[in-house]
């Protein structure tokens, strides 16, 4: 692979806080690396040290103030800093997928038609998107009796596994996971370590946060540490 | 590809009230804009003067028709304005009864745009209302019932297959979910997030529920004081708002 | 002419008078007669007009009255109906009025008659060429009882906007199973306005479309004049599975046995007997002989 599915430079993100006088708190300075595909990279670091801003700041959830952020989308690179919002969602719908902490979605809405929902939007057929969506929910473990119910009455680690799920039913190029194991048992976390290994050994390319180390080792190419500022910028090891 | 609303430089007062100052922005097939902030802001202003109900002092609204081109929906002859609101668009309004004919019966006000274009078939306009009223999840048996004796959430489902049932390519949503309970909003909600969806329509959305912001629209523009003061992502907006007003707003909403 | 009426008369033979002919003034004549153009012009569009105050109320044919006494010259022979017959209180008047304000002559003969007004029927006899038939109209907006704000019918007529209409036809098939309406059945003239044919039976449409006489609507109360030129389509408005359909009675005429007019049932005893007749009365005595 001669070009990075993702390239991020100079990377810059602040918070400034209104209510607090216009207070600035700057997060991340001069972030660059580059995932290629097949490739899972590791944000390590201290908490606190902006890992899930930085993850975060790639899907475009926080702006960037400065640097660029470079994702391979039909064969092209697209720069997502200062990008048209309508951009950065085709990004999201096709190229990059997002595991997040927390589950959030309409309520009252079936888990199953909850992962269906992203490849039919990309213009799967409804019956294959359940199909699909089934057969993900099995793998990880979320008893066939629960698929027709809505997850918000599920337990922590099932809604965790839905959301997984969901993202993992498109296959998306660019996968961003901030820490998809953390309130699973050994065996679920198994069985999402399995999943996601696949789609790394399938070509994608992977950045997350983990903080089980076990999970860590199975999951991670390399390493980026994220340092808090004020010690120096990380280096991919 | 055109936006299919673009709108530059929107301005509008009442006397001495601004309304609305220098709002602009393009709205993409398919996509979902939502405009929030609190009461007084300027948001139904904004959408009225969208929707050619209101006619702004300043700046232009053009609207990409699937009939006629590009056209200025305020230098539209009021017959083909009134003719593109009832075919290519749909207005959702917060009061069902206002969007809703309360006399008649609930397929009456479906097959109204039916009729109003030229359908003359009863039996056809019959199932058609019938398979619309099957879409927004309302029992096919209350077809010849009156709106009166719908609940709030019924009303409300109805009157969005009264706009959808004539195909429009976008609708206007005027807090579509406001006053209902919130166990009636969510299944609302996920109507029409999957009639977006699978009908590709594009919408504007106004909202002070930023809960039903968040889940429904793909884009937001922040509004106080008639101004746009923050735009962008929903997500990005909610989750890193950069503006004073919006990181006011957004750290007002309650803990679930 | 009775002796009341004539002695009424200053100057008998002539017009009262103490009036204008046609007890009318000129300019307000003029003013109708424009308005009556305007409406011929435009078939099926009411047309606003300065209505004056007529010697008998608002809801006995004032609109009927006006338009009348613009049109009507010496030389006419007036003829006037109420539910299709000659001799009711407000047919009898009406024609006593005219003959005492305008001179004219009277008939109850649909055929010899030049003008006809009427309330709530069109004769049976099919009207010919050079006839002017007047209606009395008490609500001219058909789609008032839908829409109750002049500025919005307005526009809906403006542009064409008629899916209201039908709405109220679709409900009245959704509630009875047929259209329900059986009087002021609404029509579209020309291809372009929906009018008010006045209160007639469903059962008169069909003798407006394309009628070789022209027909002239007035409303006093609502002050508007509207027409249907000679030979104009009028088209009931109905659905193309549930078309446009007249009454039909299993009965015949109990006095002149006619099985193709409009029957007025009437009760004719104590006991609820009843009959069937003719509602328009010239024509019944017409087929009696």
């Amino acid at each position: 692979m001669t070009m990075p599915a993702l390239r991020v430079s100079g990377l810059a993100k602040s918070f400034v806080v209104h209510a607090q006088g216009g207070l600035a708190l700057p997060v991340l300075r001069n972030v660059s690396l580059a995932v290629s595909a097949g490739e899972c990279l590791a944000l390590v670091g201290p908490s606190g040290a902006g890992k899930s801003t930085l993850l975060r700041s790639l899907y475009g959830n926080y702006r960037a103030d400065a640097g660029s952020i470079l994702v391979r989308h039909d064969k092209a690179l697209v720069e997502l800093v200062g990008a048209e919002p309508r951009t950065v969602l085709d990004v999201r719908s096709r190229t990059m997928g997002f595991v997040s902490q927390f589950l959030r979605v309409i309520p009252r809405v079936p888990a199953v038609d909850v992962v269906a929902a992203p490849a039919i939007r990309l213009g799967m057929a409804a019956r294959d998107a359940r199909v699909r969506a089934e057969f993900l929910l099995g793998v990880l473990g979320i008893p066939p009796k629960l698929w027709p119910l809505p997850p918000a009455t599920f337990s922590g680690g099932e809604q965790q596994r839905v959301n997984i799920a969901r993202s993992l039913n498109v296959d998306y190029p660019v996968l961003l996971l901030d820490e998809p194991t953390a309130s699973l048992d050994a065996d679920n976390r198994d069985r999402v370590v399995g999943l996601i290994q696949q789609r790394r050994e399938a070509g994608a390319a992977i950045v997350g946060i983990f903080h089980d180390a076990g999970v860590r080792d199975a999951l991670a190419t390399r390493v980026y540490d994220v340092a808090p500022l004020g010690s120096a910028p990380g280096a991919a090891v | 590809m055109n936006p299919i609303l673009s709108a530059s430089g929107l301005g509008k007062r009442f006397g001495d009230r601004v309304a609305c100052r220098d709002v602009g922005f393009d709205l993409w097939p398919g996509e979902v804009l939502g405009v929030v902030g609190e009461s007084g802001s300027g948001k139904t202003t904004l959408l009225n003067c969208l929707a050619g109900r209101l006619h702004p002092e300043t700046g232009t609204v053009v609207y990409d028709s699937a009939a006629y081109g590009q056209v200025d929906v305020h230098d539209l002859s009021e017959a083909r304005r009134r003719l593109l609101s009832r075919t290519e668009w749909g207005f959702v309004n917060q009061d069902a009864r206002e969007g809703l004919r309360m006399g008649v019966s609930a397929g009456a006000n479906i097959g109204e745009r039916l009729m109003a274009i030229g359908a003359r078939h009863y039996g056809d306009i019959r199932r058609t209302a019938s398979e619309w009223l099957g879409r927004v999840e309302i029992e096919q048996d209350r077809l010849d019932d009156r709106p009166t004796t719908y609940s709030g959430g019924m009303r409300q489902r109805l009157q969005i297959a009264r706009n959808l049932v004539s195909g429009p390519r976008l609708v206007f949503m005027d807090e579509p979910t406001g006053g209902l309970d919130v166990s009636v909003q969510a299944r609302i909600l996920d109507l029409l997030r999957g009639l977006v969806e699978t009908l590709h329509l594009s919408a504007v959305l106004v909202t002070h529920d930023l809960g039903v912001a968040r889940l429904l629209t793909h884009r937001l523009m922040v509004m106080q004081g008639g101004r746009v003061v923050e735009e962008g992502l929903t997500d990005q907006v909610l989750d890193d708002p950069q503006d004073a007003y919006t990181q006011m707003l957004v750290a007002s909403i309650l803990p679930v | 002419m009775s002796e009341s009426i004539a002695d009424a008369s200053p100057a008998s033979g002539g017009p009262d008078q103490a009036y204008n002919y046609a007890y009318l003034d000129e300019q307000t004549k003029r003013m109708i007669r424009r308005a009556i153009l305007k409406a011929v012009a435009v078939p099926g569009y009411q047309v606003p007009f300065g209505g004056r105050e007529m010697p008998l109320p608002y809801g006995w044919g004032t609109g009927g009255i006006q338009v009348t006494a613009a049109i009507i010259g010496r030389e006419d022979t007036l003829k006037v109906i109420d539910q299709g017959a000659d001799d009711t209180t407000n047919a009898v008047s009406i024609r006593r009025f005219f003959a005492k304000v305008a001179d004219v002559a009277t008939t109850t003969s649909t055929e010899d008659a030049s003008i006809i007004q009427t309330r709530h029927r069109v004769p049976e006899t099919r009207l010919r060429e050079g006839q002017i038939i007047v209606f009395q109209v008490p609500i001219p907006e058909p789609l008032r009882m839908l829409e109750p704000r002049e500025t919005e019918t307005r526009t809906l007529h403006a542009l064409s906007e008629y899916g209201v209409m039908q709405v109220s036809l679709y409900e009245s098939i959704a509630r009875h199973g047929r259209i329900a309406k059986t009087y002021n059945y609404p029509v579209l003239v020309n291809g372009r306005y929906i009018m008010s044919p006045s209160p007639i039976p469903k059962f008169d449409n069909p003798k407006l479309d394309r009628s070789p006489a022209l027909q002239l609507y007035g409303a006093g109360r609502e002050k508007r004049i509207y027409a249907v030129p000679p030979h104009t389509p009028v088209k009931s408005l109905d659905f193309d599975d549930h078309p446009f359909e007249i009454e039909r009675w299993d009965e015949c005429c109990a006095l002149c046995g006619s099985r193709e007019s409009f029957l007025d049932e009437v009760i004719v005893d104590d006991s609820g007997k009843r009959m069937f007749v003719c509602s328009d009365t010239d024509w019944c005595e017409r087929h009696q002989r």
